[in-house]
């Protein structure tokens, strides 16, 4: 897509790279081959790349000393034509149970909309959403592609705890709490999967640039399969991503 | 191995912290005064990876259930060895059985202590450093047993120790570069920035420094971006966070400033109340 992009400096260890501000497809897609590009000319200098929804930021092992030569080094790579196979992309089929049990914002959440409560769950079960990256806590994915009829704020005041495999909305986001952690998004159901497991060889499943849809199941199927994730006997549902 | 007699709040395991797992939304964590604790590692010719403790608020015991050499440095807690005030910054031979104590502070806000070839409690995605949900445990407790590397050749305790520049903790300049929101402050905000002496609230941990002064502020949130420790964030509200070594990979805040490394590890010493201002490299 060539796109004209922004470099800053952050700091002594890190560049900046934007795109232009919006959420789109398209800017993550162009986003991801660059970083590819990147990743197979200069993986040895740096130590993090860290997505956001318009920009790519490289986190250098050591300061940098030629700030401008690097960014001309960063330029050419973008400009080159990225043929190489692209990575494997996977659509994931997440279990959710949208019970009033887990779901405890859902009488709420109707209450402030149009829609039924019945509505709620399906029409959040009816999309697919793209991973753009993941953040603000380990294996936390920032998920676009919300029906705006499911925009919901943020609870004025977060709760102490939301459990761990949480399902939420917050403001224009979905997503689903690797952990259980303070929050102030609006819970609508709970995921038995497992999003972050430091002991793993592949901590996360998914990756930026994957799909998710999620998948409603009844409190009897989830305490079943709340049980497999414990015993290590249930894989999630993926398929090949072909685009 | 090393048994935690008596553990202060906040005192944990870290190394250079982890690199390579951002993509994955972990934070880097790692000694939040890294000039310190390399500083303790070199004087006991450690490689710089290897883990030492971080003790913050002092009052606390250790005990050697084997024979090493250890170097402490950084903050003065005070510590004693059977009774006997030790130097920071040197190498000192202990034995087994004997009792390491931190104290009363005189100075600085984080402590390190090496121990010849390290602290090994388990590395998860290449680092040691303490991080809730990362590593087994977040902060060293009462009765802990820490692995701590082997070692054969008898390193003896010297005479001399090294000393750290006093500015290390006192000075009053946190340097920093402009963050990649600081063109979009006024005039007004950026003199501010500038001039404002800041304290340190006392919402303030190793997540960051959350400061008493704020600035009025009109910028809009960003779209959720990458952050690290040492970026300034200033907030809807107008106020201003430094984060820390544990902070987000990620942030929506405005980033107005990014410290230098040296300015982090001068700030990680700092404390509730301490003042400073930012100087902005030219």
């Amino acid at each position: 897509m060539n796109k004209v992009l922004s470099y800053k400096p952050f700091g002594e260890q890190a560049i900046l790279i934007e795109w232009p501000q919006y959420i789109s497809d398209q800017i993550l897609e162009d986003l991801l081959r660059f970083k590819e590009g990147i990743q197979k000319e200069k993986s040895h200098f740096i130590a993090d790349y860290i997505i956001g929804y318009h920009s790519l930021t490289l986190k250098y092992k050591t300061p940098i000393l030629n700030y401008t030569a690097e960014v001309e080094t960063l330029k050419s790579i973008y400009k080159k034509d990225a043929t190489s196979k692209k990575k494997p992309r996977f659509l994931w089929e997440i279990p959710v149970c949208y019970d009033l049990k887990f779901g405890i914002d859902l009488e709420e959440m109707a209450l402030k909309s149009k829609l039924s409560i019945d509505e709620i769950r399906s029409r959040h079960a009816a999309k697919t959403y793209t991973v753009f990256f993941l953040g603000f806590l380990p294996g936390f994915l920032y998920l676009g592609g919300l029906h705006s009829d499911l925009f919901f704020d943020r609870k004025p005041t977060p709760r102490l705890k939301v459990p761990r495999g949480a399902v939420a909305i917050g403001g224009k986001q979905t997503g689903v709490y690797p952990c259980s952690s303070p929050g102030g998004w609006n819970l609508l159901g709970k995921t038995p999967i497992q999003f972050f497991d430091s002991t793993k060889k592949q901590p996360c499943f998914a990756k930026a640039g994957d799909q998710i849809k999620f998948k409603p199941i009844s409190l009897a199927k989830f305490y079943q399969l709340e049980k497999e994730v414990a015993e290590n006997k249930y894989t999630i549902s993926k398929t090949l991503v072909h685009d | 191995m090393i048994k935690v007699l008596k553990a202060s709040f906040y005192s944990s395991v870290q190394d250079k912290g982890r690199e390579g797992a951002a993509a994955l939304g972990v934070p880097v964590s790692g000694a939040m005064d890294a000039y310190s604790s390399n500083l303790a590692n070199r004087i006991l010719n450690n490689s710089e990876t290897d883990a030492v403790l971080e003790i913050a608020y002092g009052f606390c015991a250790f005990e050697f259930l084997t024979e090493t050499t250890i170097c402490i440095s950084g903050a003065h807690f005070s510590p004693k060895i059977k009774g006997v005030p030790v130097a920071l910054q040197t190498r000192i031979r202990v034995y087994k059985n004997e009792v390491l104590t931190f104290g009363q502070n005189v100075f600085g806000a984080r402590c390190y202590l090496a121990v010849k070839n390290g602290f090994l409690t388990t590395a998860i995605l290449n680092s040691r450093s303490f991080f809730q949900g990362i590593t087994q445990q977040t902060f060293l407790g009462k009765g802990d047993v820490l692995p701590i590397g082997t070692f054969t050749n008898t390193i003896a305790s010297s005479n001399t120790s090294v000393k750290i520049r006093n500015d290390h903790f006192e000075s009053q300049r946190i340097a920093c570069d402009k963050g990649p929101e600081f063109d979009a402050l006024s005039a007004s905000q950026k003199e501010i920035l500038a001039r404002q002496v800041f304290t340190i609230s006392n919402d303030n941990s190793r997540m960051g420094y959350r400061l008493n002064e704020g600035i009025e502020n009109t910028l809009p949130s960003i779209l959720t971006s990458a952050v690290f420790p040492g970026t300034v964030q200033l907030t809807p509200s107008g106020k201003v966070i430094i984060l820390m070594r544990d902070c987000q990979v990620t942030g929506g805040y405005p980033r107005v400033l990014q410290l230098t490394n040296t300015a982090i590890n001068q700030l990680a010493q700092k404390k509730t109340n301490d003042t400073f201002q930012f100087v902005l490299k030219s």
